[in-house]
């Protein structure tokens, strides 16, 4: 694939910038010698018709939700409304600035203040903090406030772990660690479940909290999750939910109704905003009362028909975000939560759950399912069994010959060759269908032609990559002759 | 049925029918019910495209700073963003897709952030770059964390001429380490001086250039930090014409993106850039782009050194960021590439001129007086016995700048800020200075 | 196959016992199931270790392996050959992708580790 650097020639220019009055050395003379850069950045110099030509290739070589079906697990790639895009690019929201005072920005402020009160609705919980820019940021804030209200218990430093099932996305234990706790990894029982006698084990007066994913990353509804949030806090512990599974019982049942004390939103997945191949997201806090005083400053008021900000809260965490988080994000998710309203947010977790068992259902008799139950929004399939030597990412790679992104694979860890399938409410039922015979021919070709999965992909626009080559012999920046 | 479910009544039928179920409440049979019966909905009605339309415009049109001539930076700054940037990011193959997971039908991605990498390297002079942080703030405070894991240590030096947002934002990430923040001062050149360096030091933060605009000398403080790690949080605009921190040995470099084509979006998103030294890749937080080739040898790319990352090395991984601010750094990105190096140079200077222009004009009226001495390039502290009234003044006449309670928080007593970019025009400068003017000679 | 002349543990280190001093590396079977190596990190030379510590570190491209001393002891000696080329580890685990040799501080440990035997019939029930 030619970069940018490969295009253009020297002097090449793509944009008409105004000229200077001054001389350009005067300009420069005004900093100190030492300081004044001696050799030009290496950056392209290209045309305008070429930038934009490079571009739009390479946009052409990536595959999205508006190019098809993208059933990637823990993600909820749904599809993204383009009346949210236009109306997060108003130039109301794109040129204001932030360090503006109050009484600027009072339609910004208005955004963020509705946009909270409908999230701690819907997670049914009293505060909430719009600051984190994404889900793992989320679980870091959720983390700091657990330390700051330990800390203003004098609890500190004896709580010091956090139980996490071995279920669990990723960055649970990295946000936990990264908080400065100790991860206590709980094991699952056969249902899939968190195990409630290991569960008690490791409950005590050292454990800080425990985090949850609802339902579980293998799509399975935690059906003692009421037992589970009173053991813990009957130890002392707090219960930080992971809001990325939302998709499964949105407009059903509510966080806070559950025990929950934290739970991260993730906007860009359960509320319909892009993910941008790989941000920005935004990761919204929701809290119960005992951890209101600890939320990051500044906090959005009402006053009367007014909206302030209020700094006095001598016991917050501070900041996690330099400014207010991110807002244009938040704009898309207002309208998406406006136009679905409470009928439009129940069809969404129906449509989503119904879409999901009904592919489980299809392809369990040919793919292992590990654990076959009734699943919410997502369901884990294992890739073992279908034939001599074929793995998981065999099948993912093939997925892709047939016009779909693949799934979530090798996720969660506790199965083996694991497919994570998550079809999200907004596929037809056609392109459901399409999916599962795609999927069943590729376990018949499994059998019958076991090279067209280890050889896959045939038809993408590179052939299967080179993955250990890029970390033996490292490149990672354009290598310029002479560097 | 809401207008993103295009499932009919008799597809509901045919896949409850397929599942063996009676119908869709049946579905979630096993939460348990006491939860179900307590939900309470929002009370809100759907609405249509037109209504939803009206209604967030009316919301945008509600604030009136918008309105403001902005001379006001403070870290996020009104530079001008050409139409290239917002057409590329409105290729809907970019900003639909998620992060790159299977590189085959990803090298749209893979490319633009190996591009991405190069750049950041090539302005920074450093040797290798992740593919964007949450922020400039928060890929300060990762810095932070990975110079500790390297190099230990507890004091984190920081000059009071951090922007106080960021510097805020810092505060929560160290108290949460246990490190603790050593205040270092600035002189009445406005740059800082660092007298001696306690033992247990893990890093310093150098602002380039610093929350006043004023240029810090950044030679010989890798030396006299030894192994402790020297930060420099840059403005990647002013790298146009500043030295790269990488020539005077900086271990990471961080900065706030924003300026590279992206709106000022009330604060959000943003962009963190975070580049370091080969040598600390694999403490490294964030992806990375890697050049390979394929299974007929064609060149492509993959994300490189994943088992630093929390999906694969879970409560040891470098850092817990996983969504990250991939569309800003396309767009920074495609600014660079438009722009090359001769256009990012004549960007900064234009602000510079601008904006030596306009202090120029400021400083001769009685009563103004530069804050500080130092060199500056497109930000400057203007000092006035009655800075709050100055302030109001402005805004009497349109023209917003950064007031005196956000330099107060760096100590400095009756100031205001300024920031010029290219986009301000010579009526824009005549309003500032004569809206000032009547106050002049106020001792 | 599970080389007859050196011992195991249940991580899947090998240990070929040496006069006093142990070699150790990874057995076939868990090169084959972290893929392709690479990356290695092996501990100092002149390192104490006690058996089962964390002491060196043997990566795939999507995968994290961490080698634990079979046998408390000294760090004698590391192959620094496999940090150039971690590939040897795949290509041949039990000779040339060795990773580190320990002066062995009791012998007595040397009777917990496993008999090939006794690997090979872990490795079959999926251990």
């Amino acid at each position: 694939m030619p970069t940018i650097y490969a295009r253009g020639q020297k002097g090449r220019k793509a944009l008409a910038l105004p000229n200077l009055s001054r001389k350009e050395e005067e300009l420069l003379q005004k900093i100190p010698e030492g300081m004044r850069r001696k050799e030009s950045p290496r950056l392209p110099e290209v045309s305008q018709p070429e930038l934009i030509r490079h571009y739009t290739h390479l946009s052409c070589l990536n595959y999205g939700v508006d190019t098809g079906f993208y059933p990637l697990g823990s993600c909820t790639m749904k599809y993204n409304p383009k009346l949210h895009e236009d109306l997060a690019w108003l130039p109301g929201f794109t040129g204001l600035h932030p360090l503006l005072s109050e009484e600027e920005i009072q339609g910004a402020l208005a955004v963020l203040w509705e946009l909270s009160e409908y999230l701690k609705g819907i997670a049914g919980m009293p505060g909430i903090t719009l600051q984190p820019a994404a889900g793992a940021h989320g679980e870091l804030t959720g983390m700091f406030l657990i330390k700051r209200y330990f800390e203003d218990r004098g609890e500190l430093p004896r709580r010091e772990k956090i139980l996490l099932p071995d279920s669990a996305h990723g960055t649970n234990p990295a946000s936990a660690a990264m908080a400065g706790f100790r991860v206590v990894s709980i094991p699952s029982d056969r249902r899939g479940m968190v195990d409630l006698d290991a569960l008690k084990r490791n409950l005590d007066e050292t454990v800080a909290g425990i985090m949850l994913t609802v339902p579980n990353t293998l799509g399975i509804f935690e059906e003692d999750i009421l037992e589970i949030t009173k053991l813990v806090h009957e130890a002392g512990g707090l219960c930080y939910f992971d809001g990325a599974n939302l998709n499964a019982f949105l407009g059903r049942a509510r966080p806070g109704d559950m025990g929950a004390d934290i739970f991260h939103f993730n906007l860009h997945k359960t509320f319909s905003t892009p993910h941008g191949g790989g941000g920005p997201g935004a990761g919204p806090l929701a809290v119960s009362e005992p951890l209101v005083p600890y939320l990051p400053v500044p906090e959005i008021v009402k006053d009367g028909e007014k909206f302030r900000l209020n700094y006095d809260k001598p016991k917050s965490i501070g900041r996690v975000h330099p400014y207010f988080g991110n807002f244009l994000v938040m704009v898309k998710a207002l309208a998406y939560i406006l136009t679905l309203g409470d009928e439009g947010m129940r069809e969404v977790s129906a449509a989503a759950v119904l879409a999901a068992n009904y592919l489980r259902v299809r392809l369990k008799g040919t793919y292992k399912l590990p654990y076959d139950r009734l699943c919410k929004h997502e369901f884990v399939l294992s890739g073992e069994g279908l034939g001599e030597g074929i793995r998981t990412l065999d099948i993912a790679k093939r997925l892709i010959d047939y016009g779909f992104h693949p799934p979530t694979i090798y996720f969660p860890l506790i199965v083996r060759e694991a497919l994570m399938i998550e079809p999200t409410e907004t596929e037809p039922k056609e392109v459901l269908d399409t999916f599962c015979e795609a999927m069943l021919k590729i376990a018949e070709e499994a059998r019958t032609n076991p090279a067209l999965l280890k050889e896959a992909p045939h038809n993408a626009p590179v052939r299967r990559l080179d993955e250990a080559r890029a970390v033996r012999q490292p490149i990672l920046r354009e290598p310029f002759p002479g560097n | 049925m809401n207008p993103y479910i295009p499932h009919t009544r008799r597809d509901i039928e045919e896949m409850l029918s397929a599942v063996g179920l009676p119908d869709v409440e049946a579905l979630f049979s096993d939460i348990p019910e006491e939860v179900r019966r307590r939900f309470q909905p929002l009370g809100l009605p759907p609405r249509d495209e037109i209504w939803v339309h009206r209604y967030i415009t009316g919301l945008s049109q509600r604030s009136t700073g918008t309105k403001l001539i902005p001379f006001l930076g403070a870290g996020l700054y009104d530079h001008y963003v050409p139409p290239v940037v917002g057409h590329v990011l409105s290729r809907s193959e970019f900003y639909t897709a998620y992060t790159p997971y299977q590189p085959e039908i990803s090298q749209g991605t893979l490319t633009w952030m190996f591009e991405y990498q190069t750049m950041v390297c090539e302005l920074t002079g450093m040797e290798v770059a992740n593919a964007s942080m949450y922020d400039g703030a928060t890929a300060l405070a990762e810095a932070v964390y990975m110079a500790r894991r390297t190099v230990g240590g507890k004091a984190v030096l920081v000059p009071k001429s951090l922007n106080p947002n960021v510097r805020e934002v810092l505060a929560t990430y160290v108290w949460a380490a246990g490190l603790e923040l050593v205040d270092v001062p600035y002189d009445e050149q406005g740059q800082l001086t660092l007298s001696e360096i306690p033992e247990d030091t893990c890093a310093l933060i150098v602002q380039e250039p610093n929350f006043f605009g004023v240029v810090e000398d950044l030679s010989s403080l890798k030396e006299r930090l030894g192994k402790a790690f020297l930060i420099v949080y840059v403005n990647p605009i002013a790298l146009g014409v500043l030295e790269p921190p990488g020539k005077f040995g900086a271990d990471v470099v961080v900065g706030e993106g924003q300026v590279l084509g992206l709106p000022l979006s009330f604060g959000g998103p943003l962009l963190g850039i975070f580049a370091t030294k080969m040598e600390y890749l694999r403490r490294m937080p964030g992806r990375v782009s890697g050049r390979t080739v394929d299974a007929e040898g064609k060149e492509g790319y993959v994300m490189a050194f994943q088992t630093r990352e929390q999906h694969i090395r879970r409560e040891e991984a470098t850092s817990n960021i996983c969504t990250n601010s991939a569309l800003c750094a396309l767009a920074a990105t495609v600014y660079l590439a438009a722009l090359g190096p001769e256009g990012l140079k004549r960007i900064a200077l234009l602000s510079m001129e601008r904006a030596h222009d306009l202090a120029e004009r400021i400083f001769s009226l009685p009563g103004f007086r530069p804050a500080f001495s130092g060199p500056f390039l497109y930000e400057f502290a203007v000092s006035f016995s009655e800075a709050e009234r100055a302030v109001r003044k402005l805004r009497e006449a349109g023209i917003a700048v950064a007031g005196p309670a956000l330099l107060e928080k760096c100590g400095v007593k009756n100031a205001f800020l300024v920031a010029v970019t290219e986009k301000r025009t010579p009526e824009e400068l005549d309003l500032f200075v004569r809206s000032l003017s009547s106050l002049a000679g106020k001792e | 196959m599970v080389p007859k002349d050196l011992r195991y543990t249940k991580d899947h280190e090998w240990v070929r016992l040496e006069d006093g001093r142990a070699r150790v590396g990874i057995t076939d079977h868990a090169q084959k199931s972290l893929g392709d190596i690479v990356y290695v990190e092996l501990p100092p030379v002149g390192k104490e270790v006690k058996k089962g510590e964390r002491t060196a570190t043997v990566e795939s491209v999507k995968a994290v392996g961490e080698v634990f001393a079979p046998l408390s002891g000294k760090v004698v000696e590391v192959n620094e050959t496999v940090t150039k080329s971690p590939d040897l580890i795949n290509k041949d685990p039990y000779g040339q992708g060795w990773l580190f040799v320990l002066a062995v501080a009791d012998a007595k440990e040397v009777e917990t580790l496993l008999t090939p035997e006794a690997y090979e019939e872990l490795v079959k029930g999926g251990g």
